[in-house]
């Protein structure tokens, strides 16, 4: 019973993890949402989901610390006019499983995710799975790829994306 | 109403303002499409997206949905997405391959990659003495009335007569010449991946903001500044930025007086050329290796004309912008008056080190994608000004600056003065070629 125990201590640990991090995104704690990665991790939206690395590909976003902090700081700035209209999003993450487990505790975790944006008057749906690597550290977790494939990342864009998904 | 105002269209543009209906009135939008896109040159794709036989993307020309496709005979042709038949489109993917030949999916008519009739089910049985056979040229598939080809990028016009697509580009070829001449091979090839976006404001607000030098550090101060930020931090911990920092906060530290120091060149047709402020020839490792195997290639004397050719953007109007010393392409699709999509590639230049492609692939992702650093707020503004002159706060739009300084040159060419960078000169072109085109003359 006690590796089951674990495993549903393990399940309950990445699950938090993943919920803490879309929260940070929604409540725009941007610099908590970056230290969540490792200094080496990236944030990776594929263009196309048959891609396999983030590296020399086309990406919608193709992000390490340094990128995230330009983007930060953009969205930040008083003057990035399209972050002047109400903007807010509201993500949903379910459907946590856990794919791999190493000897020091990094995880592999796929899970999925619906996040509602609200633009000025519009509002727009975007869906999708996460993959995590998550490597264990004495503080938790921390990211180490997140892999966001949209369900909709071939179709045109109606607007674009201004902040992580 | 609608005969008066479109009979009258010479009157909605004077050298130096233009009637704010030209970009809201969906009549007027209707002539545009049917005197300008379905007239002249538009770019359909590369060859290198179709490179074997039955390979296709389907493409829009105005309000035409197109099938852009590599036939058996290795050709490239340009046909409407249409059966002869009952008017079913036939491709309904934004592009695959159809085999041997294209097969409707309503009542299994065949045809030929150049659009002629290959079969009909049960066709000798139910045609005798009727208007359809296989002789018949209303059967085909209509093609496009001309596909010509520049270095590889094709283009089709839907009319039969005209300039020829090397007229119509004159001295905007260099968009291609430019991209193509920085391959040690001497051409390029398409990256498969096209970012498309949507913008909601008319096709011409997104074309005039491609050479707007009094824009950049204005609407993209935020990430300018963020970057050179993150670039200085950078640079301070590891000695030297990667390039793609420098190109998002050059938006930021070329101040708007800059920007008079560079140049734009406008061309007839609407045709524009904006001169280079980005200084991308660095000295680095990677650049010099690269400069290596172009010498390799061309000999110093020619490397240097090569790469000595300084281009930001080049217009081609009504619906390309190229940024050559960078590889891609923004193809611009009105999809109604008050919407536009673009649509965005990137090229890698065939026999340069793989730095190179990266380089440009940088910037491809971080000002190009549906996640832009960048273009988020030029949409912003797009928008905006779309809703602003739907609006009864002022009849006109005003491209005053620097009126009546440009200096016209042999041919037609008109350029800025000295120091008038920021000239509305290729706004004021742009509405001279577009009151020609609607005038009928092309």
């Amino acid at each position: 019973m006690k590796g089951g125990a674990s495993r549903l201590q393990l399940q309950h640990d990445v699950e938090q993890f993943l919920y803490g991090q879309a929260d940070l995104l929604d409540s725009r704690k941007w610099q908590d949402w970056i230290d969540l990665f490792t200094p080496d991790g990236v944030y990776w939206m594929p263009a196309d989901p048959a891609h396999q690395h983030w590296d020399g590909m086309p990406a919608i976003f193709a992000e390490d610390r340094n990128l995230m902090t330009v983007r930060m700081k953009r969205v930040m700035h008083p003057d990035a006019w399209s972050q002047r209209p109400l903007w807010g999003t509201n993500h949903i993450v379910s459907n946590v499983a856990i794919d791999k487990v190493a000897k020091n505790g990094d995880v592999t975790a796929r899970s999925r995710f619906h996040m509602m944006e609200l633009r000025r008057d519009d509002v727009r749906h975007f869906a999708g799975q996460y993959t995590h690597q998550l490597k264990k550290t004495k503080d938790g977790y921390r990211i180490k790829l997140q892999r966001v494939d949209m369900t909709n990342a071939q179709a045109a864009y109606d607007y674009v994306l201004q902040v992580w998904v | 109403m609608l005969q008066e105002r479109i009979a009258d269209l010479a009157k909605f543009v004077e050298p130096d303002r233009v009637r704010k209906e030209v970009y809201t009135d969906p009549q007027i939008f209707e002539q545009e499409m049917a005197r300008i896109h379905e007239k002249v040159w538009i770019y359909c794709g590369h060859e290198s997206q179709v490179p074997k036989p039955g390979d296709y993307y389907t493409v829009q020309i105005g309000r035409q949905p197109m099938i852009l496709v590599r036939g058996k005979d290795r050709k490239v042709h340009v046909l409407y997405n249409r059966c002869p038949h009952r008017g079913n489109m036939i491709c309904g993917d934004r592009s695959g391959n159809t085999g041997e030949f294209f097969r409707c999916s309503y009542h299994a008519w065949t045809f030929q990659h150049d659009g002629k009739l290959k079969n009909i089910p049960m066709m000798e049985s139910g045609y005798q003495g009727t208007r359809f056979g296989r002789d018949n040229p209303d059967c085909n598939m209509k093609k496009a009335a001309r596909v010509e080809g520049y270095r590889g990028f094709v283009f089709a016009s839907l009319v039969a007569d005209g300039p020829t697509l090397k007229e119509f580009l004159g001295e905007s070829r260099i968009a291609f010449d430019d991209m193509c001449d920085r391959a040690p091979g001497g051409e390029v090839e398409i990256v498969p991946n096209c970012f498309r976006v949507i913008q909601h404001s008319n096709w011409k607000i997104f074309l005039e903001n491609q050479l707007d030098a009094l824009h950049p550090s204005v609407v993209h101060q935020s990430t300018g500044r963020a970057a050179h930020e993150v670039e200085k931090d950078i640079a301070k911990k590891t000695g030297k930025a990667p390039l793609s920092y420098h190109m998002l906060s050059a938006f930021a530290t070329v101040t708007i007086d800059k920007w008079d120091n560079f140049q734009t060149l406008n061309y007839p047709h609407g045709h524009c050329i904006l001169t280079g402020y980005m200084g991308l020839r660095p000295k680095d490792p990677d650049t010099l290796a690269y400069e290596k195997v172009m010498h390799k290639a061309y000999g110093k004397k020619r490397t240097e004309e090569i790469l000595g050719v300084n281009i930001h953007h080049v217009l081609i109007y009504p619906g390309l912008s190229v940024q050559s010393p960078l590889q891609q392409l923004r193809a611009v699709r009105p999809l109604g008056v008050d919407k536009t999509l673009t649509e965005i590639w990137h090229f890698r230049l065939k026999g340069a080190p793989e730095p190179i492609y990266r380089r440009s692939l940088a910037y491809y992702n971080l000002v190009n994608s549906p996640a832009t650093l960048i273009n988020a707020d030029d949409l912003e503004n797009f928008w905006k000004c779309h809703q602003g002159l739907s609006s009864d706060g002022g009849d006109w739009v005003s491209f005053a600056r620097f009126h009546g300084r440009d200096i016209e040159k042999p041919g037609g060419m008109v350029e800025t003065g000295p120091n008038m960078g920021t000239s509305e000169a290729p706004m004021r072109n742009q509405m001279k070629a577009w009151a020609q085109f609607m005038g009928g003359n092309r």
